[in-house]
């Protein structure tokens, strides 16, 4: 495993990505030995279908896709992919960033089953997935309000018949 | 036949199976298009179960998440604490001790053992074979006491720390591993006889859900149902971690990707098990069973008593926890339902900024549409059983 980590850095992983999408990758990390690429949102459709269909990578199976809110950050959001091969067994990363109101390229139709995960990061974060077939919630009820994995979303929730423990709403349009 | 199908009309209709519904194993919810008996349509419902636990891990200490893993898979709940240890070992970049990883082998293990035991037994029962159950959970049984042997709990195990495990593996539990090793293959003959001998378990499983290898990879599904399918991907032998390289054991495949194929894969994996955790107790070295770092792992209680030092580590370690290096990783094992995988986002403090749960139910459930439709609403128990969801997991 040691001489693997080693070789991350000149691995298809890293070199061919970068050589093709040269302009789009944003930034590439090395973390203990996970290649992880930040990519423009536009390109994020692009290179997925490069790393599906490209003989070294053969990304064939989607392991999740994440949200993850970096508040007080611009852009605030991130959708984390997570990939793997089972043919050439590796994993890559590929991240991108958006800010509140701006939409992902859905990927549903590289990987069907980024369908849930998706779901899940819409229904979490509130991010909206473009050219998803079935944009709604999963977890929470239809008509919840607010996106609770949020950073600025009270731990305990907010104050309701349901919830008297819950932190008061602040009202609306009061800023200080 | 055409002209009978003219004669019987029927409507479609709209049918709600779950939330409490016996066979679903938990608070499924699912929506049924039917037309006739046949299924048009179906959708899951899911979140009846949600906890929040992955924004109640963005507010703990890193060693206070390990009890809320137990409850995700609560059926194999040593799985669960192996995903999350190990993902925050990973960021720390440690290495545990040798004795650590042979236990924490045969740890998983058992786990697995026991999850797919309660998987077997209760798809059974859902197909009407009441007996498989019974038998299924007195062998549970013996290995929840070896659990309790070990930590002293049975279900909600917390067994596995950051740096090491709780307790260590006693002669006492090696003995009781022993005696379990010779009595179960017997047994477990007696079931296969008992299931495979039965006509009715084999026409309810047999070509019922099937699922293509290039379906299944496409939509995230894994473990054994995946294997089930002919692809051969197991994260102990094709990523190993701990001291999976060092055992010799097969990974089984088949080759309708249907029911009756998964039911195999489930059982073949309870024997491979038994193959590796006789191995591990071979093998499993003397030593320590956890790093010598006292920050990341708080000196015996015995000690914090009589020793300033030690009391001074135990303070810390309980009031403010261990930071972790600024980064991100993914890490995951080969859990008893499929790939458990647990990403973390560290921004260099004592709580992670983000963790995220890859949880094997919630991706495999996605692939049950693909399964039904078009056969008729009992095959939708068993293909519901045959993936063995658990929505303490799938709900988070």
């Amino acid at each position: 495993m040691s001489a693997a980590v080693m070789n991350v850095e000149d691995s298809v992983l890293v070199k061919k990505v970068k050589e093709a999408f040269r302009d789009q990758i944003l930034d590439t990390v090395v973390f203990r030995g996970e290649v992880t690429h930040l990519v423009e949102t536009a390109a994020v459709r692009n290179l997925c279908n490069f790393l599906r269909i490209d003989p070294d990578l053969r990304m064939n199976y989607i392991v999740d896709v994440v949200g993850a809110d970096y508040f007080g950050e611009n852009p605030r959001f991130e959708v984390v992919y997570h990939l793997y091969s089972i043919q050439k067994k590796h994993r890559i990363r590929v991240k991108v960033r958006v800010n509140e109101g701006e939409t992902v390229p859905s990927v549903t139709s590289i990987w069907p089953g980024a369908n849930w995960p998706e779901r899940e990061a819409y229904d979490m974060f509130g991010i909206v997935f473009d050219g998803h077939p079935n944009m709604k919630r999963i977890y929470m009820a239809e008509d919840w309000e607010g996106y609770p994995l949020r950073k600025d979303y009270p731990l305990r929730g907010y104050k309701d018949r349901y919830n008297p423990n819950g932190v008061e709403k602040e009202p609306e349009g009061i800023t200080d | 036949m055409p002209d009978k199908e003219e004669i019987i009309e029927t409507r479609q209709v709209t049918m709600h199976m779950g939330p409490q519904h016996p066979s679903t194993h938990g608070v499924l919810h699912i929506i049924l298009n039917m037309q006739g008996e046949t299924i048009i349509d179906i959708e899951p419902d899911i979140g009846y179960l949600h906890r929040g636990t992955e924004k109640i891990a963005e507010n703990l200490l890193y060693h206070q998440f390990v009890p809320y893993t137990d409850r995700l898979d609560y059926m194999s709940a040593m799985s669960n604490n192996l995903a999350y240890v190990q993902a925050v070992e990973k960021l720390l970049d440690i290495e545990i001790t040798e004795r650590a990883k042979y236990i924490r082998v045969i740890a998983a293990e058992l786990s697995r053992m026991a999850g797919h035991l309660l998987a077997l037994g209760a798809w059974a029962l859902d197909l009407g074979a009441m007996s498989i159950l019974l038998y299924a959970m007195r062998e549970r049984e013996v290995v929840l006491d070896i659990f309790e042997m070990l930590c002293g709990a049975r279900m909600t195990l917390s067994y596995m720390r950051v740096g090491g495990v709780r307790y260590d593996f006693t002669p006492q539990c090696k003995e009781a591993v022993e005696r379990m090793l010779d009595i179960f293959p017997s047994r477990f003959d007696e079931y296969e006889r008992l299931l495979i001998g039965n006509r009715i378990w084999i026409q309810r499983n047999k070509g019922v859900g099937v699922i293509s290898a290039e379906e299944a990879i496409s939509l995230g599904l894994s473990g054994p149902a995946l294997r089930a399918s002919g692809v051969k991907w197991d994260i102990r032998k094709d990523e190993p971690y701990l001291v999976y390289d060092r055992f010799d054991f097969d990974v089984p495949t088949g080759e309708n990707g249907d029911c009756f194929d998964r039911y195999n894969m489930r059982f073949e994996e309870i024997k491979q098990s038994m193959r590796i955790i006789k191995q591990a107790l071979q093998d499993l070295p003397d030593g320590p069973f956890n790093v010598a770092m006292p920050e990341i792992v708080p000196p015996p209680k015995p000690d914090v008593y009589k020793n300033m030092e030690a009391l001074i580590h135990h303070f810390k370690y309980v009031s403010q926890g261990f930071k972790v290096p600024r980064g991100e990783v993914y890490s995951s094992i080969e859990a008893p339902k499929g790939e458990l995988g647990v990403y973390i986002v560290s921004d260099g403090s004592e709580k992670p900024y983000r963790l995220k749960l890859r949880v094997p139910t919630f991706m495999n459930l996605q692939s049950v549409r693909t399964m039904s439709r078009g056969r008729y609403l009992a095959d939708v128990i068993a293909i519901i059983s045959s993936l063995d969801p658990v929505f303490g997991e799938c709900d988070k």
